[in-house]
């Protein structure tokens, strides 16, 4: 019982002396390849080029500002508990007498780490996030010698502050591409 | 007292020709191998080598560096003598074709009048064909000094291979001997150049067939690149060479593939002769570069149909290759053979 109409005879029939040549077909073959030197090439020029993500892309984290340029984070740890691989560790401290301008609230993040490795991706903790502090951005994790390079701290999480460092901010948001 | 008069300047004169032919043939074969990875790529829709230089046309240099600062290992195993010799041989035999070549016409330098050929030798077909059998001995000597299974079959297949299609080769080329009534490369291409004379291809459109596919069989190139066949003898007869002894075997290749390249242009497609043009009406330089300039796009365009096929076609396989050297081109080239001097007989009586 034929399952697709694709199925074709098998001709078995013994090559007759033109076939035998082989060249009838061997043109027809050099005509296909021919054509395609006219085709358009699907590979595009990597590092110079590069495709537009998809908008809901969830790519490298970046820890957000608000718009004074104060950190969102407050350390509260529900990225951390809903964080499928466990990638996520922080540790809280407790906002000092003239540090509004850096921190939002009156707790914050003093060290938070996200594991690359473990990480998957899967953008749980920008939902569980209750202060829009952390989002998923259309940048993938670059390659690295060493697992611990993997580890990404503070330093290459948070996005930069756009008031004081406009051209980093710009430059981390993708504006300038 | 003049013991022997000696022409200085004639030797020096084909000194410079020499170097210029041998590093001619060498510089083409390096941007061949760029130019096959090119086309290659873009009839497979890929880009090919673009970031060495502009364009990557600094790729060859790049590879060849590469080959050069690997690891040179001889096996212990192998018989040391002949193991250095094979890539050697297969360089040599390839390059010694272009001795016989005419690249092109005369030029008139320093009031002397250069003939942009080698040497003239008027039995020239005869000694292309003995260097192109002596090709194979690179192939046998290296596949048999390795002392590797696999490297002895590819040798044994590379040596059968090349016997059988010589065979058709030198039957198609008798066919166009008997139209040309010479052996002299220069003389054919001058016969082609003669008012009212087509190039040889006209007369000689199925020894031309035959002629081409013997090439791509005695150059090993797809479809027949049986000893090289990576599936099945993972590398072929250069397996257990390392560094520049495996870029020698694999430049020869491409070296085989310009000289054939050449041969067909002169024998069959007017050489260095420019159709719908009468050389004899502008001045010799001009007309000798221009004819350079020909003939190397003639050997361009061939080196792209080399390339074309590769992209194209699988391998035969080897009962497929044996019955079609000796089942159907031995038997054409007969006929060719037969048919052409039938002709030649019956223009005569008329």
């Amino acid at each position: 019982m034929a399952l697709t109409n694709r199925s074709v005879a098998i001709d078995r029939s013994p090559m007759t002396f033109v076939e035998s040549l082989y060249l009838p077909s061997i043109f027809k073959g050099m005509g296909i390849t021919f054509s395609h030197i006219f085709k358009k090439k699907p590979t595009i020029n990597y590092p110079e080029q590069t495709r537009p993500f998809s908008p809901v892309f969830r790519g490298l984290h970046v820890l957000n500002r608000d718009e004074e340029g104060r950190e969102n984070c407050t350390a509260c740890g529900l990225c951390a508990v809903a964080c499928p691989a466990e990638a996520i560790t922080m540790e809280a401290a407790e906002r000092l007498p003239g540090e509004e301008n850096l921190y939002r609230e009156e707790k914050y993040a003093a060290k938070y780490e996200i594991n690359m490795l473990r990480c998957i991706f899967c953008g749980l903790c920008e939902e569980a996030c209750p202060k829009d502090a952390i989002y998923l951005s259309e940048t993938f994790a670059p390659a690295n010698f060493a697992r611990k390079g993997f580890i990404y701290g503070k330093d290459d999480l948070l996005i930069p502050n756009k008031n004081t460092e406009p051209e980093a901010y710009a430059k981390a948001k993708g504006l300038n591409q | 007292m003049i013991v022997l008069a000696f022409d200085f300047a004639l030797f020096l004169e084909k000194l410079i020709l020499i170097a210029v032919v041998i590093f001619g043939s060498l510089g083409v074969a390096l941007y061949t191998t760029f130019a096959e990875r090119k086309v290659a790529a873009i009839l497979q829709d890929r880009r090919g080598p673009n970031r060495a230089g502009p364009f990557g046309l600094l790729q060859p240099f790049a590879d060849g560096l590469k080959l050069v600062f690997k690891e040179e290992i001889i096996p212990n195993t192998s018989n040391k003598t002949l193991f250095i010799m094979g890539p050697g041989l297969a360089m040599t035999a390839a390059l010694m074709t272009s001795a016989v070549l005419p690249w092109g016409n005369k030029v008139e330098l320093f009031d002397r009048t250069i003939a942009l050929q080698i040497a003239d030798v008027n039995i020239g077909m005869l000694y292309v064909f003995a260097v192109v059998s002596m090709g194979v001995y690179g192939i046998m000597i290296g596949g048999w000094a390795s002392n590797n299974k696999f490297s002895l079959m590819a040798a044994l297949r590379g040596a059968s291979q090349a016997i059988s299609y010589e065979l058709a080769m030198g039957l198609s080329l008798i066919a166009l001997v008997m139209v040309t009534g010479s052996l002299s490369l220069k003389t054919i291409v001058e016969q082609q150049m003669l008012p009212g004379h087509l190039w040889n291809i006209a007369y000689q459109p199925l020894g031309f067939l035959l002629f081409l596919v013997c090439a791509f069989a005695e150059c090993n190139r797809t479809p027949f690149d049986l000893p090289e066949a990576e599936n099945e003898l993972n590398f072929g007869y250069h397996q257990e060479y390392s560094s520049m002894k495996l870029g020698f075997y694999l430049f020869a290749e491409y070296v085989n593939m310009f000289i054939s390249s050449a041969i067909m242009a002169t024998i069959y497609f007017g050489g260095y002769d420019i159709p719908f043009l009468d050389e004899s009406k502008i001045s010799p330089n001009i007309a000798a570069i221009l004819g350079i300039g020909a003939l190397m796009t003639k050997i361009i365009i061939f080196i792209f149909v080399f390339m074309w096929v590769r992209w194209t076609i699988p391998r035969f396989r080897y009962d497929q290759l044996m019955n079609l050297g000796w089942k159907k081109m031995v038997p054409l080239a007969l006929a060719n053979m037969l048919l052409t001097g039938a002709i030649i007989l019956w223009l005569q009586g008329k």
